[in-house]
């Protein structure tokens, strides 16, 4: 059953059409990778469906909940949280603090407990700190212990990209958006966020939907693979059949590369 | 450790040699020391600071300001160069000293030539603040040729000086520099001195310091130095020491120890005010209602990122709900209740102006907000002044006769009695900060401050963040206002104008945003400095502009900036160092190949 699903979303900046009545579905439980050249709106796509901008046409349905008009913050409550391809963390909060702000809609506590230091306070803000560590143990040894109070500029390239994961896994989502997750990462880490991709499924039962250039990922990871170009849907399917889709070559390619073949 | 040796030991041998001193750099200096010397000696400042003795006879303030430029371009000229990695480290010698000696022979030549050129040119009618008296002050009285000489070979001698402080060893040269400062301090502070209760019970102590026509004696100066000289120099290694074994301690200890230091720090404040007597607890409460008004700035701007430059539209708000509740004289309605009875309602009107202000800013950022509240706060002071409303709060006239605060059987009437109830409001608002920082109100602000669409997008709720932010802000003024309604006994339009708003975000920057020790720091320089130095007043938005540029430039993180924002690299390596003492299991032995 879809999970998220879109039908006939449209975006455009101008005359450009970044989504061209797009029709998108990801089942539950499933990896899905949306692929396609520069500028075909994958980007756009996750800005749309999580709210940061509005669709001119179009549904978003998410659990069957329409998501069109919905403010972000609302959308992540529901269950559907996102990393960003140009890695967008907050620098000067620490390692453990950027987590936590990921648990924003999933504690309640208000002014009024912080002032007072209640029970209830003390209590969710422990619980917020020990989920925040837990979450971060996922990626092993590398963002724990002296890393939890460092600030979050001091990591490298790597590490930050690890960090937004992890704050996008706090919220306990349902369906994770993940934009480019390896992208500069040298080979040897690319195969770890690959391993990573397929253990957030099978261990934490998210489903994730991935933005990605590096096609080895993507054929080692995917359930199914999603090609866009100019906003639109070309091809659909296994990894094995879309990249003998002669579309999808000529999108990556130009129409000379699928003459030759 | 024995490894770390030899490496040392083998590097040093292929250590390039450390660049010297460069000459060019020291003519730069001194051209700029020239510069600065002539500005603040044609903009008037040596003249009128020339009033104020320091040390009777020979130093007055005017002349302290004009040395201190070739003795500090003498200092910079003289400094050896930073040590680079793969250099040896700089031998100081002969270069420093005449680094020193060019830069203030420069600084000398240009105000030389300067007198010689008001000497013969008259510009007094463009820059009428180049009088005859300055020129009397800048040749020391001898005329034009001999003053010519003097100045030129003088500033030689400063500059001259403060390239050779660097021969000295650092112990020696931070004891000289800080003993000197601290007399020309305790000179400059007469007044404050004076005034404090133990030198009023003890008149002949006052007089064995001080000379009666003004400044320290020249004696009791020399002592004074020595003395302070003495503590400086053998308390530096017992004091780094001291601060070394602190920085050792576990964290559970150095937080008993902090704690220690805060009630220690708040009892003694707790009796500032019986011991500096009348004029000083004046001074200090003004203080107090600036520090109550920054506290709620550093929320709105340190924590949540949100720039208001119309601030002071709610402190006007309180003192005017305040004035209007509580005197007298209100023009319309005029409950006359007492002080604490009008408390809620000044609250209430806070919360309605953090409302007002902050719902339509919900979608601005940045520059955009920053215009739009400085408009704010323009329509607040000019509707108090406004006809329309001149009924309710009396336009130009304001609200006078606003009655003293009453507690219990006393009455906060006099300045003395009055610093108690700012202190305890301090200490609330300052611990309303820390609590609010450390929660889940707190990092949602800093998400926004950060980031804000991503914040968003994290989860936090922009529009309740954002309006949380102002309220509290402006219950914070709010109360600050009502206080110096309260104070004053009056309030007029005039007190609410955009400069209030300006000197907040400023001690806030010069403090160091987000930080709370460095809005209090921030406060006491720049609120209570000017009070004390009456002469300062004409120049104080000059130095204040100085100030701010020689801060962003130098130290943009402010004078005690919060721990976020002090967070240098060698921390990281403590960090590091802590935690692998504390794994000892050879299971986490993975953590030193992280790949970057």
């Amino acid at each position: 059953m879809a999970i998220l699903e879109t039908v006939g979303l449209t975006k455009s900046f101008g005359g450009l059409n970044a989504i061209d009545g797009l029709d998108f579905h990801v089942d539950e439980g499933e990896i899905v990778s949306v692929i396609g050249p520069n500028g075909a709106g994958k980007t756009t796509f996750f800005n749309v469906i999580t709210g940061m901008m509005p669709p001119d046409g179009g549904e978003i349905l998410f659990q069957g909940t329409d998501l069109v008009g919905l403010r972000p913050n609302q959308i992540l409550g529901l269950g559907m949280s996102r990393t960003f391809q140009n890695v967008r963390l907050f620098p000067n909060m620490t390692v453990r603090e950027n987590v936590m702000v990921g648990r924003h809609t999933r504690t309640k506590s208000g002014v009024f407990g912080a002032v007072f230091r209640t029970r209830a306070f003390r209590a969710e803000e422990a619980e917020t700190r020990r989920k925040a560590e837990e979450t971060l143990e996922f990626f092993g040894s590398r963002l724990v212990g002296y890393r939890f109070d460092q600030s979050a500029f001091m990591l490298s390239y790597a590490n930050r990209r690890r960090l937004e994961m992890a704050r996008a896994m706090a919220s306990e989502p349902q369906v994770i958006l993940l934009d480019e997750p390896t992208a500069g990462m040298n080979p040897r880490e690319t195969i770890e966020i690959a391993e990573l991709v397929g253990k957030m499924r099978d261990e934490k039962g998210f489903t994730v939907v991935l933005i990605e250039h590096d096609m080895k990922v993507v054929g080692g990871v995917s359930d199914r693979v999603v090609v866009l170009d100019h906003g639109a849907k070309i091809s659909e399917g296994s990894y094995a059949d879309v990249s003998q889709d002669p579309r999808v070559i000529e999108a990556y390619l130009g129409l000379d590369a699928t003459a030759e073949q | 450790m024995t490894d770390v040796g030899e490496v040392t030991a083998t590097r040093s041998d292929q250590l390039l040699p450390a660049p010297e001193v460069d000459y060019r750099r020291a003519v730069r200096i001194g051209l700029v020391g020239a510069l600065a010397a002539v500005f603040v000696g044609a903009n008037g400042m040596v003249e009128v600071l020339d009033v104020r003795v320091l040390v009777y006879p020979i130093l007055s303030l005017g002349y302290v300001f004009l040395f201190g430029i070739p003795f500090g371009m003498g200092y910079l000229a003289g400094r050896p160069p930073p040590t680079l990695e793969g250099y040896a480290e700089a031998e100081v010698g002969s270069r420093n000293v005449i680094a020193g000696l060019i830069a203030g022979s420069l600084t000398g030549a240009g105000v030389a030539v300067f007198t010689v050129f008001i000497d013969v040119v008259d510009i007094s009618s463009i820059f009428i603040k180049i009088t005859p008296g300055l020129a009397e002050l800048l040749t020391f009285g001898l005329g034009t040729a001999a003053g010519f000489v003097a100045m030129l070979v003088a500033m030689a001698a400063v500059g001259t000086i403060g390239g050779a402080l660097h021969l000295l060893g650092r112990r020696l040269k931070r004891a000289l520099l800080y003993a000197t400062f601290f007399v020309l301090l305790i000179g400059l502070m007469q007044v404050v001195v004076g005034q404090t209760e133990i030198l009023r019970q003890v008149p002949a102590l006052t007089r064995a310091l001080y000379h009666p026509a003004g400044g320290l004696r020249l004696v009791s100066a020399v002592i004074l130095f020595v003395l302070l000289f003495g503590v400086l120099y053998f308390a530096e290694r017992p004091t780094r020491d001291a601060v070394q074994r602190y920085r050792g301690l576990q964290p559970e200890a150095q937080r008993r120890y902090r704690r220690i230091g805060l009630v220690v720090a708040i009892a003694i404040t707790a009796f500032l005010p019986v011991l500096l007597g009348p004029f000083l607890s004046e001074v200090l409460n003004l203080v107090g209602i600036f520090l109550l008004m920054a506290l709620g700035l550093n929320i709105v701007v340190g924590f949540a990122g949100l720039l208001d430059l119309g601030y002071v539209a709610f402190f006007a708000v309180g003192a005017y709900t305040a004035a209007v509740l509580t005197s007298p004289n209100s023009p319309t309605f005029a409950p006359e209740m007492i002080f604490w009875i009008a408390i809620p309602f000044v609250l209430i009107a806070a919360v309605l102006a953090g409302l007002v202000v902050g719902t339509p800013v919900l979608r601005m950022r940045g520059d955009y907000l920053a215009i739009v509240t400085l408009g704010f706060g323009e329509i607040a002071r000019i509707m108090f002044l406004s006809d329309a409303l001149k009924p309710w709060f009396g336009g130009a006239q304001g609200i006078v006769n606003i009655p003293d605060i009453p507690f219990g059987p006393i009455t906060f009437d006099d300045s003395v009695s009055f610093f108690y109830p700012i202190f305890a409001l301090a200490i609330l608002f300052a611990y309303l900060s820390y609590a609010l920082q450390d929660s889940r109100m707190g990092r949602a602000w800093m998400a926004m401050r950060e980031d804000e669409p991503v914040a968003e997008t994290m989860g936090v709720n922009i529009v309740s963040a954002k309006l949380w932010a102002f309220v509290i802000g402006a219950t914070f003024a709010a109360i600050g206002g009502a206080l110096f309604a309260a104070k004053i006994g009056s309030v007029f339009p005039e007190s609410f104008d955009i400069v209030v708003s300006i000197t907040v975000l400023v001690l806030i920057i010069i403090g160091g945003m987000g930080s709370v020790p460095g809005v209090a720091l921030g406060a006491l320089v720049l609120i209570g400095l000017p009070e004390l130095l009456r002469e300062f007043q004409e120049f104080k938005f000059l130095l204040y502009g100085a100030l701010l540029i020689f801060m962003m430039m130098k130290r943009p993180e402010g004078f005690i900036p919060s721990r976020r924002r002090a967070q240098e690299l060698h921390e990281d390596e403590v960090l590091q160092d802590a935690w692998i003492q504390t794994q000892k299991s050879p299971g986490q032995g993975d953590v030193g190949e992280e790949v970057t």
